[in-house]
Protein backbone atom coordinates (compact mmCIF):
# COMPACT_ATOMS: atom_id res chain seq x y z
CA UNK A 1 0.00 0.00 0.00
CA UNK A 2 1.13 3.52 -0.75
CA UNK A 3 0.65 5.98 2.07
CA UNK A 4 -0.67 9.37 1.02
CA UNK A 5 -0.78 12.45 3.21
CA UNK A 6 -3.28 15.03 2.07
CA UNK A 7 -3.32 18.70 3.07
CA UNK A 8 -5.83 19.71 5.71
CA UNK A 9 -8.42 21.19 3.34
CA UNK A 10 -8.51 18.03 1.24
CA UNK A 11 -8.71 15.81 4.33
CA UNK A 12 -11.78 17.79 5.38
CA UNK A 13 -13.25 17.52 1.90
CA UNK A 14 -12.62 13.77 1.74
CA UNK A 15 -13.72 13.35 5.36
CA UNK A 16 -10.59 11.48 6.39
CA UNK A 17 -8.26 11.78 9.33
CA UNK A 18 -4.53 11.30 9.00
CA UNK A 19 -2.99 9.29 6.18
CA UNK A 20 -4.87 7.41 3.52
CA UNK A 21 -3.55 4.35 1.72
CA UNK A 22 -4.05 3.25 -1.87
CA UNK A 23 -3.05 0.09 -3.69
CA UNK A 24 -1.73 0.42 -7.24
CA UNK A 25 -0.20 -1.97 -9.75
CA UNK A 26 3.53 -1.88 -10.26
CA UNK A 27 5.31 0.14 -11.33
CA UNK A 28 3.71 2.68 -9.03
CA UNK A 29 3.54 6.18 -10.48
CA UNK A 30 2.04 9.56 -9.60
CA UNK A 31 -0.71 8.98 -12.12
CA UNK A 32 -1.67 5.61 -10.65
CA UNK A 33 -1.64 6.94 -7.13
CA UNK A 34 -3.80 9.92 -8.04
CA UNK A 35 -6.14 7.74 -10.10
CA UNK A 36 -6.56 5.40 -7.14
CA UNK A 37 -6.99 8.30 -4.73
CA UNK A 38 -9.71 9.86 -6.87
CA UNK A 39 -11.42 6.50 -7.29
CA UNK A 40 -11.57 6.06 -3.51
CA UNK A 41 -12.46 9.69 -2.86
CA UNK A 42 -14.30 11.10 -5.90
CA UNK A 43 -14.72 14.43 -4.15
CA UNK A 44 -11.00 15.01 -4.74
CA UNK A 45 -11.43 15.02 -8.51
CA UNK A 46 -10.39 18.40 -9.81
CA UNK A 47 -8.74 19.51 -6.57
CA UNK A 48 -5.27 18.08 -7.20
CA UNK A 49 -5.34 17.74 -10.98
CA UNK A 50 -7.28 19.78 -13.50
CA UNK A 51 -10.27 17.71 -14.57
CA UNK A 52 -9.88 18.48 -18.24
CA UNK A 53 -6.11 18.33 -18.70
CA UNK A 54 -5.19 16.01 -15.80
CA UNK A 55 -2.29 18.33 -15.11
CA UNK A 56 -1.25 19.06 -11.55
CA UNK A 57 -2.83 22.25 -10.31
CA UNK A 58 -0.27 25.03 -10.17
CA UNK A 59 -0.37 25.51 -6.42
CA UNK A 60 -0.22 21.83 -5.52
CA UNK A 61 3.10 20.07 -4.96
CA UNK A 62 4.07 16.42 -4.60
CA UNK A 63 6.85 15.60 -2.14
CA UNK A 64 8.37 12.31 -1.00
CA UNK A 65 11.66 11.27 0.58
CA UNK A 66 12.56 14.95 1.01
CA UNK A 67 12.39 15.37 -2.75
CA UNK A 68 10.06 17.56 -4.86
CA UNK A 69 8.44 15.18 -7.33
CA UNK A 70 6.10 17.85 -8.71
CA UNK A 71 7.98 18.22 -11.96
CA UNK A 72 8.45 14.52 -12.66
CA UNK A 73 6.25 13.21 -15.44
CA UNK A 74 3.07 11.55 -14.15
CA UNK A 75 4.35 8.18 -15.32
CA UNK A 76 7.75 8.28 -13.64
CA UNK A 77 8.05 5.43 -11.13
CA UNK A 78 7.82 6.59 -7.53
CA UNK A 79 10.79 6.10 -5.15
CA UNK A 80 11.16 2.59 -3.76
CA UNK A 81 10.61 3.80 -0.18
CA UNK A 82 7.19 5.14 -1.20
CA UNK A 83 6.29 1.95 -3.05
CA UNK A 84 7.22 -0.12 0.02
CA UNK A 85 5.24 2.16 2.32
CA UNK A 86 8.29 3.23 4.28
CA UNK A 87 7.78 6.85 3.24
CA UNK A 88 4.52 8.68 2.47
CA UNK A 89 3.61 10.48 -0.74
CA UNK A 90 2.76 14.02 0.27
CA UNK A 91 0.23 16.23 -1.50
CA UNK A 92 1.02 19.76 -0.36
CA UNK A 93 -0.58 23.14 -0.91
CA UNK A 94 2.22 25.36 -2.18
CA UNK A 95 3.42 28.19 0.01
CA UNK A 96 2.39 30.70 -2.64
CA UNK A 97 -1.18 29.51 -3.01
CA UNK A 98 -4.42 30.64 -1.40
CA UNK B 1 -43.36 34.76 12.55
CA UNK B 2 -41.22 35.48 9.56
CA UNK B 3 -37.47 35.34 9.74
CA UNK B 4 -34.54 36.04 7.48
CA UNK B 5 -31.38 34.15 6.69
CA UNK B 6 -28.51 36.12 5.19
CA UNK B 7 -26.03 34.02 3.23
CA UNK B 8 -22.59 35.59 3.18
CA UNK B 9 -19.72 34.42 0.99
CA UNK B 10 -16.26 35.62 1.98
CA UNK B 11 -12.65 35.17 0.96
CA UNK B 12 -12.20 32.57 3.70
CA UNK B 13 -15.51 30.84 4.21
CA UNK B 14 -19.29 31.17 4.33
CA UNK B 15 -21.38 32.61 7.14
CA UNK B 16 -25.10 32.30 7.77
CA UNK B 17 -26.72 35.15 9.69
CA UNK B 18 -30.25 34.64 10.99
CA UNK B 19 -32.79 36.84 12.73
CA UNK B 20 -36.50 37.06 13.29
CA UNK B 21 -38.62 39.52 11.36
CA UNK B 22 -37.57 42.43 13.54
CA UNK B 23 -34.04 41.95 12.24
CA UNK B 24 -32.54 43.38 15.41
CA UNK B 25 -30.82 40.38 17.03
CA UNK B 26 -28.69 38.14 14.88
CA UNK B 27 -27.14 34.74 15.23
CA UNK B 28 -23.98 34.02 13.30
CA UNK B 29 -23.09 30.56 12.02
CA UNK B 30 -19.71 29.89 10.47
CA UNK B 31 -17.21 29.83 9.07
CA UNK B 32 -18.44 27.06 6.84
CA UNK B 33 -15.74 25.76 4.47
CA UNK B 34 -13.16 27.79 6.37
CA UNK B 35 -10.15 28.79 4.34
CA UNK B 36 -11.94 28.56 0.99
CA UNK B 37 -13.22 31.41 -1.13
CA UNK B 38 -16.99 31.34 -1.23
CA UNK B 39 -17.79 33.45 -4.24
CA UNK B 40 -21.52 32.93 -3.89
CA UNK B 41 -24.19 30.97 -2.12
CA UNK B 42 -27.89 31.13 -2.73
CA UNK B 43 -31.12 29.41 -1.74
CA UNK B 44 -33.72 27.93 -4.01
CA UNK B 45 -36.91 30.02 -4.33
CA UNK B 46 -38.79 26.73 -4.63
CA UNK B 47 -37.35 25.18 -1.47
CA UNK B 48 -35.64 27.53 0.97
CA UNK B 49 -33.85 24.65 2.66
CA UNK B 50 -31.98 23.91 -0.56
CA UNK B 51 -28.83 26.02 -0.73
CA UNK B 52 -25.96 25.94 -3.19
CA UNK B 53 -22.48 27.26 -2.51
CA UNK B 54 -19.55 27.87 -4.82
CA UNK B 55 -16.37 26.98 -2.95
CA UNK B 56 -13.02 27.60 -4.57
CA UNK B 57 -9.38 27.91 -3.72
CA UNK B 58 -6.21 29.03 -5.37
CA UNK B 59 -4.72 25.74 -4.32
CA UNK B 60 -7.45 23.22 -4.91
CA UNK B 61 -9.79 24.66 -7.50
CA UNK B 62 -13.55 24.48 -7.62
CA UNK B 63 -15.94 22.60 -5.35
CA UNK B 64 -19.72 22.92 -5.22
CA UNK B 65 -21.63 22.34 -2.01
CA UNK B 66 -25.33 21.69 -1.54
CA UNK B 67 -27.46 21.80 1.58
CA UNK B 68 -30.95 20.37 1.96
CA UNK B 69 -31.53 21.62 5.48
CA UNK B 70 -30.97 25.34 5.25
CA UNK B 71 -27.24 25.19 5.77
CA UNK B 72 -27.04 22.96 8.85
CA UNK B 73 -25.29 20.24 6.85
CA UNK B 74 -23.69 20.23 3.43
CA UNK B 75 -22.76 17.66 0.82
CA UNK B 76 -20.23 18.00 -1.93
CA UNK B 77 -21.72 17.71 -5.41
CA UNK B 78 -20.26 17.86 -8.91
CA UNK B 79 -17.41 20.17 -9.81
CA UNK B 80 -16.80 19.13 -13.41
CA UNK B 81 -17.43 22.14 -15.59
CA UNK B 82 -16.41 21.02 -19.03
CA UNK B 83 -16.93 23.42 -21.90
CA UNK B 84 -19.03 21.95 -24.67
CA UNK B 85 -17.15 21.05 -27.84
CA UNK B 86 -14.07 22.76 -29.17
CA UNK B 87 -13.41 26.01 -27.37
CA UNK B 88 -12.02 28.90 -29.29
CA UNK B 89 -10.38 31.97 -27.91
CA UNK B 90 -11.37 35.22 -26.30
CA UNK B 91 -9.21 38.30 -25.97
CA UNK B 92 -6.57 38.41 -23.29
CA UNK B 93 -5.78 41.63 -21.39
CA UNK B 94 -3.24 42.59 -24.02
CA UNK B 95 -5.64 41.98 -26.88
CA UNK B 96 -4.13 38.70 -27.99
CA UNK B 97 -6.28 35.57 -28.44
CA UNK B 98 -6.47 33.40 -25.32
CA UNK B 99 -8.08 29.98 -25.00
CA UNK B 100 -11.13 29.55 -22.81
CA UNK B 101 -10.10 28.03 -19.46
CA UNK B 102 -12.31 27.18 -16.53
CA UNK B 103 -11.30 29.04 -13.37
CA UNK B 104 -14.23 29.21 -10.95
CA UNK B 105 -17.96 29.57 -10.53
CA UNK B 106 -18.81 33.15 -9.65
CA UNK B 107 -22.56 32.86 -9.27
CA UNK B 108 -25.08 30.09 -8.68
CA UNK B 109 -28.67 30.90 -9.57
CA UNK B 110 -31.24 28.29 -8.53
CA UNK B 111 -34.25 27.83 -10.78
CA UNK B 112 -37.41 29.65 -9.76
CA UNK B 113 -39.49 26.47 -9.56
CA UNK B 114 -37.24 23.40 -9.30
CA UNK B 115 -34.82 23.01 -6.38
CA UNK B 116 -32.69 20.57 -8.37
CA UNK B 117 -32.12 22.94 -11.27
CA UNK B 118 -29.43 25.54 -10.85
CA UNK B 119 -27.43 27.73 -13.21
CA UNK B 120 -23.77 28.56 -12.76
CA UNK B 121 -21.98 31.62 -14.08
CA UNK B 122 -18.40 30.72 -14.83
CA UNK B 123 -14.99 32.29 -15.37
CA UNK B 124 -13.91 32.14 -18.22
CA UNK B 125 -17.35 33.32 -19.15
CA UNK B 126 -19.90 30.62 -19.78
CA UNK B 127 -23.25 29.51 -18.47
CA UNK B 128 -23.78 26.02 -17.09
CA UNK B 129 -26.90 24.28 -15.84
CA UNK B 130 -27.46 21.34 -13.55
CA UNK B 131 -30.82 19.60 -13.38
CA UNK B 132 -29.79 17.01 -10.79
CA UNK B 133 -29.07 19.18 -7.81
CA UNK B 134 -25.54 20.04 -8.86
CA UNK B 135 -24.28 16.50 -9.38
CA UNK B 136 -23.57 17.09 -13.06
CA UNK B 137 -23.20 20.28 -15.07
CA UNK B 138 -23.83 20.92 -18.74
CA UNK B 139 -22.82 24.06 -20.57
CA UNK B 140 -25.41 26.10 -22.47
CA UNK B 141 -22.86 26.76 -25.20
CA UNK B 142 -24.94 29.16 -27.29
CA UNK B 143 -23.72 32.00 -25.12
CA UNK B 144 -19.98 31.35 -25.29
CA UNK B 145 -20.29 30.45 -28.97
CA UNK B 146 -21.93 33.75 -29.84
CA UNK B 147 -20.13 35.28 -32.80
CA UNK B 148 -18.86 38.07 -30.57
CA UNK B 149 -17.13 35.62 -28.20
CA UNK B 150 -13.65 36.05 -29.67
CA UNK B 151 -13.92 39.79 -28.86
CA UNK B 152 -14.76 39.34 -25.18
CA UNK B 153 -12.04 40.46 -22.84
CA UNK B 154 -11.59 40.02 -19.10
CA UNK B 155 -12.27 42.80 -16.65
CA UNK B 156 -9.85 43.29 -13.78
CA UNK B 157 -11.47 40.39 -11.95
CA UNK B 158 -11.31 38.03 -14.91
CA UNK B 159 -13.68 37.14 -17.74
CA UNK B 160 -16.52 36.30 -15.41
CA UNK B 161 -20.19 35.63 -15.89
CA UNK B 162 -21.44 37.15 -12.63
CA UNK B 163 -25.13 37.91 -13.07
CA UNK B 164 -27.97 35.56 -13.98
CA UNK B 165 -31.55 36.85 -13.96
CA UNK B 166 -34.49 34.52 -14.49
CA UNK B 167 -37.83 35.92 -15.59
CA UNK B 168 -40.82 34.29 -13.93
CA UNK B 169 -43.26 35.94 -16.31
CA UNK B 170 -41.41 34.66 -19.38
CA UNK B 171 -39.97 31.25 -18.49
CA UNK B 172 -37.73 31.10 -21.54
CA UNK B 173 -36.17 34.48 -20.90
CA UNK B 174 -32.88 34.88 -19.10
CA UNK B 175 -30.42 37.69 -18.75
CA UNK B 176 -26.73 37.37 -17.97
CA UNK B 177 -23.91 39.86 -17.61
CA UNK B 178 -20.23 39.33 -18.26
CA UNK B 179 -17.23 41.48 -17.39
CA UNK B 180 -16.10 42.78 -19.78
CA UNK B 181 -18.40 41.69 -22.57
CA UNK B 182 -21.72 43.17 -21.51
CA UNK B 183 -25.30 42.02 -21.05
CA UNK B 184 -26.95 39.23 -23.02
CA UNK B 185 -30.50 37.93 -23.31
CA UNK B 186 -31.94 34.58 -24.21
CA UNK B 187 -35.60 34.03 -25.08
CA UNK B 188 -35.36 30.28 -25.52
CA UNK B 189 -34.23 29.01 -22.16
CA UNK B 190 -30.56 29.69 -22.71
CA UNK B 191 -30.02 28.01 -26.07
CA UNK B 192 -29.38 31.14 -28.07
CA UNK B 193 -28.25 34.55 -26.97
CA UNK B 194 -27.81 38.06 -28.23
CA UNK B 195 -26.00 41.05 -26.80
CA UNK B 196 -28.26 43.75 -25.33
CA UNK B 197 -25.91 46.67 -24.94
CA UNK B 198 -27.46 49.38 -27.10
CA UNK B 199 -27.14 52.70 -25.35
CA UNK B 200 -24.08 51.77 -23.29
CA UNK B 201 -21.00 53.92 -23.76
CA UNK B 202 -17.63 52.94 -22.34
CA UNK B 203 -14.63 55.21 -22.69
CA UNK B 204 -12.28 52.30 -21.99
CA UNK B 205 -12.90 50.59 -25.35
CA UNK B 206 -11.95 51.88 -28.78
CA UNK B 207 -15.50 51.88 -30.14
CA UNK B 208 -17.33 53.37 -27.20
CA UNK B 209 -20.78 52.10 -28.19
CA UNK B 210 -19.65 48.72 -29.48
CA UNK B 211 -22.00 45.75 -29.48
CA UNK B 212 -19.83 44.01 -26.85
CA UNK B 213 -16.88 44.90 -24.66
CA UNK B 214 -18.66 46.81 -21.90
CA UNK B 215 -17.76 46.08 -18.31
CA UNK B 216 -21.20 45.54 -16.85
CA UNK B 217 -20.84 45.10 -13.10
CA UNK B 218 -24.36 44.05 -12.21
CA UNK B 219 -27.91 44.06 -13.49
CA UNK B 220 -31.08 43.86 -11.41
CA UNK B 221 -34.77 43.36 -12.09
CA UNK B 222 -37.97 43.48 -10.06
CA UNK B 223 -39.96 40.28 -10.66
CA UNK B 224 -43.19 42.21 -11.22
CA UNK B 225 -41.62 44.37 -13.96
CA UNK B 226 -39.34 42.08 -15.92
CA UNK B 227 -39.09 44.49 -18.85
CA UNK B 228 -37.36 47.02 -16.62
CA UNK B 229 -33.69 46.37 -15.94
CA UNK B 230 -31.23 48.39 -13.93
CA UNK B 231 -27.49 48.22 -14.49
CA UNK B 232 -24.42 49.31 -12.62
CA UNK B 233 -21.75 49.53 -15.26
CA UNK B 234 -18.02 50.10 -14.65
CA UNK B 235 -19.00 53.73 -14.88
CA UNK B 236 -22.66 54.78 -15.31
CA UNK B 237 -25.91 53.58 -13.82
CA UNK B 238 -28.25 52.57 -16.63
CA UNK B 239 -31.89 51.63 -17.10
CA UNK B 240 -33.79 49.71 -19.76
CA UNK B 241 -37.57 49.71 -20.12
CA UNK B 242 -37.71 47.16 -22.90
CA UNK B 243 -35.96 44.05 -21.67
CA UNK B 244 -32.53 45.35 -22.55
CA UNK B 245 -33.28 46.37 -26.15
CA UNK B 246 -31.94 49.81 -25.28
CA UNK B 247 -30.51 51.54 -22.25
CA UNK B 248 -30.38 55.10 -20.97
CA UNK B 249 -28.20 56.57 -18.30
CA UNK B 250 -29.87 57.35 -14.96
CA UNK B 251 -26.80 58.33 -12.93
CA UNK B 252 -28.39 61.73 -12.25
CA UNK B 253 -27.04 63.40 -9.13
CA UNK B 254 -24.92 60.51 -7.86
CA UNK B 255 -21.58 61.74 -6.47
CA UNK B 256 -19.88 59.17 -8.70
CA UNK B 257 -21.51 56.67 -10.98
CA UNK B 258 -18.80 54.04 -10.59
CA UNK B 259 -19.77 51.10 -8.40
CA UNK B 260 -20.49 47.42 -8.32
CA UNK B 261 -23.86 46.30 -6.88
CA UNK B 262 -27.36 47.48 -7.75
CA UNK B 263 -30.60 46.15 -6.37
CA UNK B 264 -34.34 46.82 -6.38
CA UNK B 265 -36.67 47.26 -3.40
CA UNK B 266 -38.81 44.15 -2.88
CA UNK B 267 -42.13 46.01 -3.03
CA UNK B 268 -41.38 49.20 -4.95
CA UNK B 269 -40.14 48.44 -8.46
CA UNK B 270 -38.96 52.02 -9.00
CA UNK B 271 -36.88 52.12 -5.81
CA UNK B 272 -33.30 51.11 -6.43
CA UNK B 273 -30.05 51.08 -4.50
CA UNK B 274 -26.40 51.56 -5.43
CA UNK B 275 -23.19 52.14 -3.50
CA UNK B 276 -21.13 54.82 -5.27
CA UNK B 277 -17.41 54.11 -5.33
CA UNK B 278 -14.89 56.85 -6.08
CA UNK B 279 -13.34 55.53 -9.27
CA UNK B 280 -12.09 52.52 -11.18
CA UNK B 281 -8.69 52.85 -9.51
CA UNK B 282 -9.90 54.12 -6.13
CA UNK B 283 -12.18 51.33 -4.98
CA UNK B 284 -13.56 53.06 -1.90
CA UNK B 285 -16.39 55.47 -1.13
CA UNK B 286 -15.93 59.16 -1.92
CA UNK B 287 -14.69 61.28 0.99
CA UNK B 288 -14.28 58.22 3.23
CA UNK B 289 -18.07 58.17 3.78
CA UNK B 290 -19.91 54.92 3.22
CA UNK B 291 -23.27 55.82 1.73
CA UNK B 292 -25.91 53.84 -0.04
CA UNK B 293 -27.80 55.88 -2.58
CA UNK B 294 -31.47 55.27 -3.16
CA UNK B 295 -33.61 56.43 -6.02
CA UNK B 296 -37.39 56.24 -5.69
CA UNK B 297 -37.85 57.34 -9.27
CA UNK B 298 -36.11 54.47 -10.99
CA UNK B 299 -32.95 56.52 -11.34
CA UNK B 300 -31.92 60.12 -12.11
CA UNK B 301 -32.84 61.48 -8.65
CA UNK B 302 -30.84 59.94 -5.82
CA UNK B 303 -30.66 60.45 -2.06
CA UNK B 304 -27.80 59.48 0.24
CA UNK B 305 -28.56 57.00 3.00
CA UNK B 306 -25.97 57.22 5.74
CA UNK B 307 -27.60 56.81 9.17
CA UNK B 308 -25.62 54.14 10.96
CA UNK B 309 -22.93 53.85 8.30
CA UNK B 310 -19.37 55.11 8.91
CA UNK B 311 -19.06 58.71 7.77
CA UNK B 312 -15.35 59.21 8.17
CA UNK B 313 -12.20 57.32 7.28
CA UNK B 314 -14.06 54.48 5.58
CA UNK B 315 -12.22 53.01 2.61
CA UNK B 316 -13.88 49.67 1.96
CA UNK B 317 -15.44 48.44 -1.28
CA UNK B 318 -18.75 46.71 -1.87
CA UNK B 319 -18.47 44.01 -4.51
CA UNK B 320 -21.02 43.28 -7.22
CA UNK B 321 -22.76 40.31 -5.63
CA UNK B 322 -22.65 41.72 -2.11
CA UNK B 323 -26.05 43.44 -1.88
CA UNK B 324 -29.48 41.91 -1.46
CA UNK B 325 -32.99 42.69 -0.22
CA UNK B 326 -35.48 40.69 1.79
CA UNK B 327 -39.20 40.71 1.11
CA UNK B 328 -40.49 41.57 4.55
CA UNK B 329 -42.60 44.65 5.10
CA UNK B 330 -40.69 46.90 5.34
CA UNK B 331 -38.07 45.77 2.91
CA UNK B 332 -34.69 44.94 4.42
CA UNK B 333 -31.55 45.89 2.55
CA UNK B 334 -28.18 44.22 3.17
CA UNK B 335 -24.66 44.64 1.92
CA UNK B 336 -21.20 43.38 2.76
CA UNK B 337 -17.85 45.10 2.45
CA UNK B 338 -14.31 44.16 1.68
CA UNK B 339 -13.58 45.17 5.27
CA UNK B 340 -15.69 42.28 6.53
CA UNK B 341 -18.74 44.18 7.70
CA UNK B 342 -22.27 43.15 6.80
CA UNK B 343 -24.73 46.01 7.23
CA UNK B 344 -28.48 45.61 7.46
CA UNK B 345 -31.26 48.11 7.16
CA UNK B 346 -34.67 46.86 8.32
CA UNK B 347 -36.40 49.99 7.01
CA UNK B 348 -35.57 50.15 3.33
CA UNK B 349 -32.34 52.03 3.86
CA UNK B 350 -33.36 54.72 6.36
CA UNK B 351 -31.15 53.32 9.12
CA UNK B 352 -28.29 50.86 9.09
CA UNK B 353 -26.44 48.75 11.62
CA UNK B 354 -23.72 46.17 11.24
CA UNK B 355 -24.75 42.56 11.79
CA UNK B 356 -21.11 41.56 11.93
CA UNK B 357 -18.01 43.73 11.72
CA UNK B 358 -15.00 41.52 11.33
CA UNK B 359 -15.54 38.81 8.74
CA UNK B 360 -13.03 38.14 5.97
CA UNK B 361 -13.60 40.32 2.89
CA UNK B 362 -17.20 39.81 1.78
CA UNK B 363 -17.69 38.54 -1.77
CA UNK B 364 -21.44 37.98 -1.81
CA UNK B 365 -24.61 38.54 0.18
CA UNK B 366 -27.95 36.89 -0.45
CA UNK B 367 -31.06 36.95 1.71
CA UNK B 368 -33.82 34.43 2.22
CA UNK B 369 -37.13 35.53 3.68
CA UNK B 370 -38.52 32.58 5.61
CA UNK B 371 -42.04 32.14 6.91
Amino acid sequence: MIRVILPQHLRILAQVDGEVAVRVAEPATQRKVLDALEASYPVLRGTIRDQATQRRRSFVRFFACEQDLSHETPDTPLPEAVVKGDEPFLVVGAMAGG
Amino acid sequence: MSSVRVLVGTRKGAFLLTADGKRARWEVSGPHFGGWEIYHLKGSPADPNRLYASQSSGWFGQVVQRSSDGGKTWETVGNKFEYDGVTGTHQWYDGTPHPWEFKRAWHLEPSLDDPDTVYAGIEDAALFRSSDGGQTWQELPGLREHTSGPKWQPGAGGLCLHTILLDRANPGRMFVAISAAGAFRSDDGGNSWRPINKGLRSAQIPDQDAEVGHCVHRIAMHPSRPEVLFMQKHWDVMRSDNGGESWREVSGNLPTDFGFPIDVHAHEPETIYVVPIKSDSEHYPPDGKLRVYRSRTGGDQWEALSRGLPQSDCYVNVLRDAMAVDSLDSCGVYFGTTGGQVYASPDAGETWAPIVRDLPPVLSVEVQTLS
